[in-house]
């Protein structure tokens, strides 16, 4: 067995612990539900579970750091699966501080979702190019990813704080908003499920189109094309044929991408609203019912409080620092540059808010939600649709 | 603009909430509250004491905080907006027809965006003066609040009133045995845990990490002078932004730096993997790039040459400059930055009889430096009439050149040969059948190969902003690391000497470790158990929301 | 009130300079694209280059006389058209103290000659084959003309191309009195 396989199989390994853990920490709180005290057993059993998880995905990281030579945070597959395991480590870090079981039932699943997302990715090792050939390109992501998992805890705080405040039996803007969070959640395992499902049926199916300049190009889609690409003409094609063809201006290929994540997520949705007969929210309210809302917002506080200079230092600074070096300046108004400015602002305004203005509790809680959107977006969007020096997918 | 007198006698600046010698809260809300507001220590925010003047005006604007949440949140949409389509620096297209990409490419929205002059939003005057107007929130805002508070901090009592106590979010009531006892002990405990402890008769005050307290005011001076720096760059001579392309073998001014000149001796295209030997290397398209070297050589003039006068140049040394490695020199640094390859640089010819094929003999021409007339001996030998680079048809007979690169080079020759002494013209343009103009020759010039040379493009830069940009940054990271990972915790303690025990404990934030310490002294020091005036029946659900309004001066700036 | 007043000065001061700094800023960024030559009324960037025999001009040497600084290249159209009518002026002013240098833009020797030949140009034509002397008068554009005084100042610059009356009308410029 080779390095690069070792180190794929301890990522699974990961992959699962968090699973097992998921499901301990929801244990553990049924458990003291019932009992109506602490029963740490099976707290503590759940916590050795996510560090030996995190512990492999450690040993996936370094085993695949040794393996190709840099850091494995150089494309979507490697960096998001990075930044899923640095959430991890900061819901341990902040476990340790504050002991709340609830927060591990969703930063967990939180960075199952993430990791399982990042998966989808072609998961090749690729060499460098020029400009990423920089130990910089360690230091810089690697803080960014930290300080960014960091915030992330934040926003896992802020959904137990809203699980427990929201009231789920009336109609409100804050019910609605609370679901959508959910549904968004379920609509990334509809990713996950539908680009898996196509996956091992070997959907492949090849067109040539009209890029935007007018360039003749060819794409390959590995789902059934809902959307057609630009004056599309299919040189092998399976199945269907595109029901829409849009303009050269939309990627048609990630919209059909986009497009089955919602269908699948949209029926996983139903399907789970039919046989919990509930809401998602609701199916949750019960394992948050004895947190401590004073202990939760201020571990949503605190997590921006600490995450906030280390984003500043990863996402800014070094990163000014690299561009000055690779790009001769240290700022270019980059989409990715711009986003990580956006999202420095935000955690600035939602600081300034709750000093000043008081924003506590459940505002703050929704803050952090807006927060962690922004770093996903970030992500997710930047990369992909808006192509820029950071895009990995033309770099 | 009266100051207001405490019921202690001290007369306190108008606006004060509490009262700077005793404590007092000298607000009707203050005095209402079950928990006082303790951000800036309860001292005159300085905006709201004086608003008379127009300046006064304006001043108490930029310094209100809801003022500066606005700017960055405005900021925060007006950047996002930047990037929903590509900025024109990134537009692949040449400047001039940069207006009609975006109108190609977008549509109506393209040129909406372009026309709005949202393609180069970051250098619009409105951005400009929107991060201007922050940098004066940042200042006035920190100016108003920070020199009174500091001013609180330093002139702490010890002893405070009681409603003052009462009113703090952490307190403790109680009878203890022994008065001295319980202070010593406190003292002892509080001293252990890292606490500055001062004692006033009856009354001790233990305090730890006050610092702490400047460090959003520290950071906002790192991110003044950051700005600062960003501003000096438009200053003549902080920065320069230059850009060359320069061939292989060509030595070349470098522009921006006055003296210098550069030579390339060689540009290095390197690509991972097997794909290179796929024939694609052309332009670096499908294959991925591993290396982008020059190999340069830096010259500069003897002191008090003249431009143009490069016959003494001094060698400086040999460099290899690569993608994140650029060359540095005298505060310049030089960027690989894009290259070009196989640029003609020499062609070869041989005359033939055009029967026989047979050739006469091979003349090689350096397209940097082509020859009036190859000899090839035995009478034969080729004149270069005319050179034209870049070839783009006649005029008046005349062949014109479009540019000075060769990217099509054609010549006129004349071809001399004993058979033909008189010489016959022919011209040749590359990858065409020669022209005739004066009748059928017997003899052309066959193409015999050529040689390529690349080029390469670098960027001049010097930015003598960056030590102020790095200071200011370093700043920042300081105040905003003092500010977020240490916090201001404070324990006061009045022990009356029949032994009546009122304890208060503030943290600007962090409450949760307050109360560790506050553990250890209570149990250490035997003082009655303590409540948090916040915490609230768990099982009310309902309690959380109208809460927030109380819970307001739980974090303090 | 002398309090209030010190206080009112010093928040006039700081606003003051905070918004003048933006101003700054302001115009600072909206002039920057702006790519000029050297400014009218400096003194001209002394330099040395050699012509097509071989000799060498020194800028410097001329002072005392006016000098007309054509920079040009073979491939420049509008160039081409007006080296006919300098020429014929160049033989006018040369003995009024009105000097021509024609400076090409790092071109070989053989084309340079060529096109001189061609034209039977008799000005002085100098190569600057690093470019050098194009970065110090920071030149961009072909055709670009300056006009030096006798002093060693820069007269006037013209970008583009010249008609021969305004060719004749800019030697009469720079002629010493």
């Amino acid at each position: 067995m080779s390095l690069i396989d070792i180190s794929g199989n301890l990522l699974f390994v990961a992959f699962i612990a968090y699973l097992v853990a998921t499901l301990l920490f929801g244990g553990s709180i049924k458990q003291s539900n019932a009992t109506g005290k602490n029963t740490d057993k099976w707290g503590k059993v759940a916590i050795i579970v996510t560090i030996i998880g995190l512990l492999s995905q450690l040993g996936y990281f370094i085993t695949r750091w040794v393996y190709s030579g840099h850091a494995p945070v150089s494309n979507m597959f490697e960096f998001t699966t990075a930044f899923g395991m640095f959430i991890v480590g900061a819901f341990v870090l902040i476990y340790f501080i504050y002991r709340v079981t609830a927060l591990g039932l969703v930063a967990l699943p939180v960075a199952i979702l993430i990791i399982a997302y990042a998966s989808m990715f072609p998961s090749e090792v690729s060499p460098l190019v020029p400009s990423l050939q920089s130990y910089w390109l360690t230091i810089h992501v690697i803080t960014a990813a930290l300080g960014q998992s960091i915030l992330a805890i934040s926003a896992v705080a802020g959904l137990i704080y809203l699980l427990k405040v929201v009231d789920l039996k009336k109609p409100s803007k804050q019910r609605f908003w609370l679901e959508a969070v959910m549904f968004f959640l379920v609509v990334v395992v509809g990713f996950v499920v539908a680009t898996s499902v196509f996956n091992m049926m070997d959907y492949d199916s090849t067109y040539t189109y009209l890029d935007k300049e007018g360039n003749e190009r060819q794409i390959d889609y590995n789902m059934p094309p809902l959307f057609g690409m630009n004056e599309y003409k299919a040189v092998e094609e399976h199945g269907m044929s595109p029901l829409v063809e849009m303009p050269a201006l939309i990627n048609a290929k990630k919209l059909t991408t986009v497009v089955w994540s919602l269908l699948v997520g949209s029926i996983i949705y139903l399907l789970i609203r039919l046989i919990a007969r509930r809401r998602i929210s609701a199916i949750f309210q019960p394992f948050v019912k004895r947190v401590n809302l004073q202990l939760v917002d201020e571990i949503g506080y605190r997590s921006v409080i600490i995450g906030f200079p280390v984003f500043t230092l990863g996402a800014l600074i070094f990163a000014m620092i690299w561009a000055q070096l690779a790009w001769s300046r240290f700022w270019g108004w980059d989409p990715k540059e711009v986003w990580a400015l956006i999202t420095w602002l935000f955690y600035a305004a939602f600081l300034h808010l709750r000093l000043s203005k008081g924003w506590e509790g459940e505002k703050s809680a929704w803050l952090a939600l807006i927060g962690f959107g922004i770093i996903l977006f970030n992500l997710i969007a930047v990369n992909l649709i808006l192509a820029g020096l950071h895009s990995y997918a033309s770099a | 603009m009266e100051n207001i007198i405490c019921a202690c006698g001290h007369s306190n600046p108008y606006g004060t909430k509490l009262c700077e010698k005793c404590g007092r809260p000298l607000t009707e809300e203050g005095k209402q509250t079950k928990v006082v507001d303790m951000r800036y220590d309860g001292t005159a925010i300085r905006s709201k004491t004086y608003n008379t003047t127009f300046v006064d005006k304006i001043w108490n604007f930029f310094s209100s905080v809801k003022v500066g949440i606005a700017l960055i949140i405005i900021t925060l949409v007006a950047a996002s907006i930047g990037t929903i389509l590509p900025q024109a620096i990134y537009v692949n297209a040449p400047e001039p027809s940069k207006a009609e990409y975006y109108e190609k490419v977008y549509g109506v929205l393209g040129k909406l965006y372009n026309n709005l002059g949202l393609s180069h939003l970051y250098n619009t005057w409105w951005f400009q003066i929107l991060v201007g107007m922050l940098a004066i929130s940042i200042i006035v805002a920190s100016l108003d609040r920070g020199l009174p508070l500091h001013k609180s901090l330093k002139n702490q009592r010890v002893k405070r009133h009681e409603s003052f106590m009462k009113r703090q979010r952490i307190i403790a009531e109680g009878q203890v045995p022994n008065a001295d006892e319980t202070l010593d002990k406190v003292e002892q405990k509080m001293s252990e845990l890292k606490y500055r402890v001062r004692r006033d008769g009856s009354a001790l005050l233990a305090e730890r990490g006050r610092f702490a307290r400047y460090g959003p005011y520290i950071n906002h001076v790192g991110l003044i002078i950051f700005l600062t720096g960003v501003m000096l760059r438009l200053v003549p001579g902080f920065y320069v932004d230059e850009t060359i392309w320069i061939r292989e073998g060509e030595t070349r001014a470098i522009p921006g730096m006055d003296g210098y000149f550069i030579k390339n001796n060689k540009f290095i295209l390197e690509t991972h993997g097997e794909k290179q030997q796929g024939g694609e290397a052309s332009q670096g398209v499908n294959v991925m790039a591993k290396n982008y070297q020059t190999d340069i050589t830096l010259y500069k003039q003897p002191e008090g040459a003249l431009p143009g006068d490069s016959d003494n140049l001094e060698k400086l040394r040999d460099y290899s400059i690569r993608v994140n490695h650029p060359l540095k020199e005298n505060g310049f640094a030089l960027y690989q930055m894009n290259y070009r390859l196989n640029e003609l640089r020499q062609m070869n010819f041989n005359l033939v009889n055009k029967a026989s094929e047979e050739s006469q003999g091979q003349i090689e021409i350096d397209l940097t430096n082509p020859k009036k007339q190859y000899d090839l001996g035995d009478g034969s030998s080729v004149q270069i009439l005319v050179y034209t680079p870049d070839f783009d048809g006649f005029e008046n007979g005349e062949p014109q050149t479009k540019t000075s690169i060769p990217n099509n080079p054609a010549f006129l020759f004349r071809m001399t040969t004993p058979e033909t002494p008189e010489g016959e013209v022919s011209f040749v343009e590359i990858r065409k059948p020669p022209l005739e103009p004066l009748g059928e020759n017997k003899y052309r010039m066959k193409f015999a190969g050529a040689e390529m040379r690349n080029s390469s493009n670098f960027t001049i830069r010097k930015d003598s902003t960056i030590p102020i940009l790095f200071v200011g940054g370093v700043i920042f990271m300081i105040g905003v690391v003092i500010g977020s990972y240490w916090n201001h915790r404070r324990l006061w303690l009045q022990v009356d000497p029949d032994g009546r025990v009122l304890m208060a404990a503030h943290v600007n934030k962090n409450m949760f470790s307050m109360k560790k310490d506050l553990d250890s002294v209570t149990t250490f020091a035997g003082l009655p158990p303590y409540r948090d005036q916040l915490d609230k029946p768990e099982d009310d659900n309902k309690s959380a929301k109208p809460g927030t309004k109380e819970k307001e001066g739980d974090n303090t700036l | 009130m002398e309090k209030k007043k010190k206080r009112l000065v010093i928040r006039t001061i700081i606003l003051a300079v905070l918004v003048l700094a933006i101003g700054y800023t302001v115009y600072g960024t909206a002039t920057k694209d702006k790519v000029e030559l050297i400014a009218v009324g400096s003194k001209a960037p002394d330099f040395t280059l050699v012509d097509l025999n071989g000799e060498k001009h020194k800028l410097s040497d001329y002072k005392g006389q006016g000098v007309f600084l054509n920079f040009w290249g073979t491939w420049c159209k509008p160039c081409e058209k007006e080296m006919p009518a300098m020429d014929r002026q160049y033989k006018v002013f040369k003995d009024q103290g009105v000097q021509t240098l024609a400076v090409n833009i790092a071109q070989t020797d053989f084309e340079v000659q060529n096109f001189v030949d061609r034209y039977e140009l008799t000005f002085p034509v100098v190569i600057d084959k690093t470019k050098s002397v194009m970065t110090a008068y920071n030149v961009g554009n072909l055709p670009a003309t300056l006009l030096i005084d006798p002093d060693g100042k820069v007269a006037k610059i013209i970008t583009g191309e010249m008609t021969e009356a305004k060719i004749a009308s800019y030697m009469e410029l720079v002629k010493p009195k």
